[in-house]
């Protein structure tokens, strides 16, 4: 029952969802495309990176820190990748995984720098950004870019999941789904805990389910769910259940929700904080992968611009705090629909980048107040966070 | 109804034994200064020691000594009568002492359960996943056992009252504490209910066998839930009264040094 109702947890998304419902509903008004299937299916992959990046940013500020380098992080590790691939002849696999570890080592420093000499990840990671985009610079060369010719890689960000083979992931999301709910309700009767009525666990079940079939379908009926945003929610899925069903994730919340208390409880917060920039950098190495599939090259100008910009903002739309210690994984991808969607509106408008770089700035204040109104309340009540 | 005390074990009170927790001759040195002289405390099973003293006393840190949070210069500490060496705050919750610090070191953004498990949440049988379920009935069954009054265990604390939280606080240190609980100036920030509830609280854990020493400023607090006043002037013992028979302008010359009661031990 009071699971059904809206509480302080997740209202913000419920403004979130209502907040993107108007931007869909303001945009096909304008351009009657916005909402066709070809559209929809454009923006999930318009998203996929800045979706990527957003999920590590999420992890980092639950943490109470932030990563101003990871489009940083995402050029050299494409960068990586191209030089493996075009210039060494590796296999894809070899270069994807060297990506990925070239990554995880760029977070392994960071977070060891930050956490032995105490310095801000504000501080760090911007300086971290000037290096790796030198680094980025210097790897690419003066050509300006280097192109990718693999199949495999090419086909990470540009390829579609069959019809048929859509419907099997979307039964198995739906029964992963209903599987996670009955197994839930069955441990918390086996330790006397209240449950829900049977009716509102089948209503949530078939509310997934016809959410899930009606993307599906959309989809679908264009080219198919594209592979990327297949990717993209597996890494939700888990990452997800790291921060929200592990005690390696429990202990994230807690040092950004209170550091000092999280110290005196016995947590390792040193070996935590590293651990969480190796992620996300990681994660930064993941999209540069995803981008470099994009353009079919690493260019010295990849994971630049506002993408870590929005990529920041895109979280914090989402419903995460900048303040720690508040933010679920989904908020990366919610936030990145919304970022998404208005670019992408604006796109079809016709409207130049600076158009869409001050709307994006515009929504980012907005949910920053709301974050920082929440806040104060908080603070009202008592909270000392 | 599931039995409320962890792995570390509900021992049955045995009144009138040694004393749980004993220290003899505790020194502790900043530099120059000396904080505690040769300081003799003891607590038993059972009982409620008030710790008082005036501001640089020695009271916090006697009791950052027994939390594990500093080490101890010279003297000599016993659990149950053993010598224990306490170096770090493991070793004192590995000791069964737990600590509930002034500031209540709570996660606010975190709900009543993941905070009673803080640091020691517990797992699911051959698996990396939280027993949420497991956990959220241990803590019903300890709040339940306390009756400590609490709304909903799944809401984050910073929704809740100070009585609350310091209940939440208090709930987590009789979860984890096996032999002897620490309260900091339990009572500094509470209205007249809340510090009233926080008595009933202190008399729980008494009740459940628990060695209890409550650090505090307030007569009121002292008279209302000791068993016994320990007094510490100048990092030295400066008197024991019993709350039955001592008057709280005595316990008040202890800790200002007043000469005004020539009989004070």
């Amino acid at each position: 029952m009071k699971a059904l109702l809206p509480t302080a947890r997740n209202a913000s998304v419920y403004t979130v969802v209502i907040g993107l419902a108007i931007v869909w509903v303001v945009f096909q008004l304008l351009n009657d495309n916005y909402l066709s299937a070809r559209n929809l299916s454009n923006l999930l992959l318009q998203i996929a990176v800045l979706g990527t990046l957003a999920i590590g940013m999420v992890m980092v500020l639950v943490l109470g820190e932030i990563d101003l380098s990871v489009g940083a992080i995402a050029g050299v590790s494409a960068a990586t990748l191209a030089i493996l691939i075009t210039q060494q002849g590796a296999p894809a696999w070899v270069a994807i995984l060297a990506a990925l570890g070239v990554g995880a080592a760029i977070g392994l420093l960071h977070g060891t720098i930050i956490t032995a000499f105490g310095i801000p990840s504000f501080i760090l990671t911007l300086a971290g950004l000037l290096v790796w985009q030198g680094v980025q610079l210097a790897v690419v060369g003066d050509g300006g870019q280097i192109p990718i010719r693999d199949e495999f890689v090419r086909a990470i960000a540009s390829t579609y999941v069959t019809p048929a083979f859509g419907w099997v992931l979307a039964a198995l999301v739906v029964l992963g789904a209903a599987a996670a709910r009955v197994v839930g309700r069955r441990r918390r009767i086996r330790n006397g805990l209240a449950v829900q009525p049977v009716s509102n666990e089948v209503v949530a079940v078939a509310a997934t389910a016809v959410f899930v079939g009606v993307v599906t379908w959309v989809l679908n009926s264009y080219f198919g769910v594209p592979w990327v945003f297949v990717l993209v929610l597996a890494l939700m899925l888990g990452c997800s259940v790291l921060l929200g069903g592990t005690s390696f994730g429990r202990h994230m919340y807690a040092i950004g929700g209170n550091r000092e208390a999280a110290r005196r409880a016995g947590i390792r917060v040193k070996r935590t904080t590293i651990i969480v920039f190796v992620l996300i950098s990681a994660i930064a190495a993941l999209a540069g992968i995803i981008e470099a599939s994009r353009q079919f090259s690493a260019s010295n100008a990849l994971g630049g611009g506002t993408l870590q910009l929005n990529a920041i903002a895109a979280a914090v739309i989402g419903g995460t705090s900048l303040f720690g210690g508040r933010g679920r994984i989904y908020h990366a991808l919610l936030g990145a629909l919304v970022v998404g969607s208005v670019q992408n509106g604006l796109d079809l408008l016709g409207q130049p980048a600076a158009i869409k770089n001050i709307a994006t700035g515009v929504i980012l204040v907005i949910a920053v107040v709301v974050d920082a109104l929440g806040r104060r309340r908080r603070i009202a009540r008592g909270a000392t966070d | 109804m599931p039995t409320v005390t962890p792995e570390t074990g509900g021992r049955a009170f045995e009144p009138g034994l040694r004393p749980t927790l004993e220290l003899s001759k505790v020194t502790k040195r900043y530099g120059q200064v000396a904080a505690l002289t040769d300081v003799d405390f003891s607590v038993s099973a059972g009982e409620v020691v008030a710790l008082v003293g005036d501001n640089g006393a020695g009271k916090s840190t006697l009791v950052k000594a027994i939390a594990g949070t500093h080490r101890i210069d010279g003297g000599e500490i016993r659990v149950d009568g053993h010598p224990a060496s306490i170096s770090s705050p493991k070793d004192a919750t590995a000791l069964g002492i737990e600590t509930v610090y002034q500031d209540l070191a709570l996660c606010d953004n975190l709900d009543v359960t993941a905070n009673l498990f803080l640091g020691r949440e517990r797992r699911r049988a051959k698996s990396a996943l939280l027993d949420s379920e497991g956990m959220e009935s241990q803590a019903k069954a300890i709040i339940a056992d306390l009756a400590a009054h609490l709304p909903t265990l799944d809401k984050p604390v910073s929704a809740l009252s100070g009585g609350q939280r310091q209940a939440i606080a208090v709930s987590r240190a009789a979860l984890w504490g096996s032999r002897v609980v620490l309260l900091d100036e339990p009572t500094a920030a509470l209205g007249v209910a809340q510090t009233a509830m926080v008595y009933d609280l202190v008399r729980k854990l008494r009740d459940r066998g628990l060695a209890v020493v409550v650090i505090s400023h307030n007569m009121a607090d002292v008279f209302a839930v000791a068993d016994r006043i320990v007094v510490l002037r100048l990092g030295r013992n400066a008197g024991e009264f019993d709350p039955k028979t001592a008057r709280p302008d005595q316990v008040v010359a202890a800790i200002t040094g007043s000469d005004a009661i020539g009989d004070v031990a």
